[in-house]
């Protein structure tokens, strides 16, 4: 390819970082450290809705199984429940991270040393 | 008769009033209706597959479909290639059978999503290629960690094959009378048609379209069950309550102890994120952003199918009769099918059997594609040639695994024949959970992870989680025919998980290998960046 040789050269460019500066920047600290702080966030809620689920199911059984109308039980719902907060924690990790994740990526990668 | 005039027939019908059980069913002999959708489906994918051909030279486009996959295509993928005919068939007849326990069985089988993307998802998609063993070999030694991730992966693969084609076979035989061996070959060579000449492509496209078939059907069964109880659920569980008592909507046996249901829980949820068909497909779309969304699109239909399924298995319980459903099988498979045929006539139980052949087949094919790219691209390309081979090597290579895993899953379909395979898929989600789980999290999260760390943690994973599977009663008891079982848990995830992070932990520290240490800031760029991704 013709243009590899030839990199346009911008003022203000020069403070470009090596890879260690950019991995050792407070600002790509920052952002794996709020990268993981949401999924195990996410995660853990995981676990809380799942579990508690389930053990709700194995531990509370007349507790679950109380009628909320004419003939249906709670554990109805639950379970139903279940499955909808499982759906929306993902959808709540795609808009955070559409929100906040990308750009952040995007404005460091800017600041990487062309190579 | 057109596809609309076949639906419009069976819309029209749905005015008949539902007769009580006993009915007339034409299942277990092949219907002019099930022909001809089994020819339509098959016809229209092959179709595809020889356009997909024209488009699959290179090994990233039999691979990876040359990461051109939208993230809403790879979302119906990954749904179509995880709903299997066990969750579609299975959790009705579940339901249908013993009431609400099929409702706390298809929630297990969701949750993993999430986990997958918090966890491995961006990352897999950064760091690796075409396989998973990719990223936990990014920065150590490509022949220890290839050969000992090739073993996880193709163990996972084939077990899940294994139950895959033996369902395959016995349930083509109930639904088209065909003898089981022919059905093996069917299975066989269609799969082996889309996978061998439109790899990933064509193996996409099956997968999206048996997705939409699958949710148009349930969803289609589900409106017209509700249709006969005024569209309102509460009217359905009365019925159930009048019929089998009160206790069909509460929880009954399948969650006793806690333990249990805790180690089963970890199966399903970290199982999914070691699977490689499934990871696999995270490779087809063009970067960590449309991996994400295909995640949540992924869930949202899978939800939505575990959300509308119990209903249709109640139907089918109140409509059909249990009686009726177990007379027919046992284990209730036939549920769906059944009360497809009583509220839909001939015309939609032809569909609904061709669309659970058609997710069998979808599901294979993804089986073949990732158990083929464990030989050819982890074993032949990257250990026997040192990652140095040409395209057309690497293509060639990737055939004729294929056609080799291929002719195995019809020959071990033919060998498994009649076997209690019930234990294959738990077996399946506790190997991918204990042998292939914690190495890939491990070789993504952990700076001071070592080439020996991986190889001692997929080995200890695999043989814990393989050992204790034997050893408990759903092997030891139910197939060996033993008295007792040596290991009374059922699932041994929470144990053998545990030990394989132990194993990659204590090995990694034992000692370390400065050479994938100082690799990991290359790693941490691509990981977290995307810089330098595939």
């Amino acid at each position: 390819m013709a243009n590899t040789a030839v990199r346009p050269i911008h003022k203000g460019e020069g403070t470009g970082k090596s890879v260690h500066e950019l991995i050792e920047s407070p600002d790509f600290k920052a952002l794996v450290k709020k990268r993981w702080s949401v999924s195990m966030t996410l995660l853990a809620l995981l676990f809380v809705s799942y579990y508690g689920f389930i053990l709700l199911i194995a531990e509370a059984k007349d507790f679950v199984s109380q009628k909320i109308g004419e003939v249906t039980t709670l554990a109805i719902p639950l379970g139903v429940a279940a499955i909808v907060a499982a759906w929306a924690l993902t959808a709540f990790y795609v808009v955070w991270a559409n929100k906040s994740y990308d750009p952040e990526v995007e404005r460091l990668k800017a600041q990487l040393l062309k190579r | 008769m057109t596809l609309t005039g076949a639906i419009q027939q069976l819309v029209l019908s749905q005015a008949a009033p539902a007769a009580a059980a006993p009915m007339q069913t034409s299942l277990g002999s092949p219907t002019f209706m099930s022909i001809l959708f089994f020819f339509i489906i098959v016809s229209v994918t092959l179709i595809i597959t020889y356009w997909a051909a024209k488009k699959t030279k290179t090994s990233s486009e039999f691979y990876a479909a040359g990461r051109s996959v939208s993230a809403l295509q790879n979302g119906f993928a990954l749904a179509g290639d995880y709903m299997s005919a066990a969750s579609f068939l299975g959790i009705s007849g579940m339901c249908a059978l013993k009431g609400y326990d099929g409702m706390i069985y298809a929630t297990g089988w969701l949750v993993g999503w999430p986990a997958l993307m918090f966890l491995v998802g961006e990352p897999l998609r950064n760091l690796g290629k075409f396989t998973f063993a990719d990223v936990v070999a990014f920065r150590l030694q490509q022949k220890p960690v290839r050969i000992a991730a090739a073993i996880g992966g193709v163990l996972t693969v084939l077990t899940y094959t294994i139950a895959q084609m033996v369902g395959a076979g016995t349930l083509i035989k109930l639904m088209f009378g065909l003898p089981y061996e022919v059905a093996e070959l069917i299975v066989g060579i269609v799969m082996l048609a889309y996978v061998l000449f439109g790899g990933m492509i064509a193996t996409t496209w099956v997968q999206i379209i048996k997705a939409g078939l699958l949710l148009f059907g349930v969803s289609l069964l589900f409106i017209l069950v509700l249709s006969n109880f005024s569209f309102n659920p509460g009217n359905l569980y009365a019925e159930v309550v009048k019929q089998y008592g009160q206790k069909a909507l509460e929880p009954g046996g399948l969650v006793t102890s806690p333990l249990e249901a805790v180690s089963l829980g970890l199966a399903l949820m970290f199982g999914l994120l070691g699977l490689p068909h499934i990871l696999m497909r995270f490779y087809t779309v063009p970067d960590a952003k449309a991996a994400r969304k295909s995640v949540f699109y992924a869930t949202g239909l899978i939800g939505y199918f575990y959300i509308i399924i119990p209903i249709v298995g109640f139907g089918a319980s109140v409509l059909v009769g249990r009686q009726f459903i177990t007379a027919i099988d046992k284990g209730g498979n036939m549920a769906s099918p059944l009360i497809a045929e009583l509220l839909g006539g001939k015309a939609f139980i032809g569909f609904i059997a061709a669309v659970a052949f058609a997710t069998i087949l979808a599901v294979v094919a993804g089986l073949t594609l990732a158990g083929a790219s464990a030989y050819s691209h982890d074993i032949y390309v990257n250990v026997l040639k040192g990652g140095h081979a040409t395209e057309e090597e690497q293509v060639k290579a990737a055939k004729m695994a294929t056609i080799f895993f291929g002719i195995a899953a019809v020959g071990l379909g033919i060998l498994f024949k009649g076997q209690n395979v019930a234990y294959m898929v738990g077996l399946t989600f506790a190997v991918a959970a204990s042998a292939n789980f914690p190495a890939l999290l491990m070789s993504i999260v952990w700076k001071k992870f070592t080439t020996w760390g991986a190889v001692w943690s997929i080995i200890i994973g695999t043989f814990t989680s393989l050992g204790m599977i034997i050893l408990s009663p759903t092997v030891w008891v139910d197939v060996f025919k033993n008295a007792a079982p040596i290991i009374p848990l059922k699932n041994p995830a929470i144990f053998s998980m545990s030990a394989a992070f132990l194993a990659g932990w204590l090995v990694s520290l034992a000692k370390p290998e400065a050479d994938a240490q100082a690799k990991f800031e290359e790693e941490k760029l691509r990981t977290y960046l995307g810089v330098g991704a595939e």
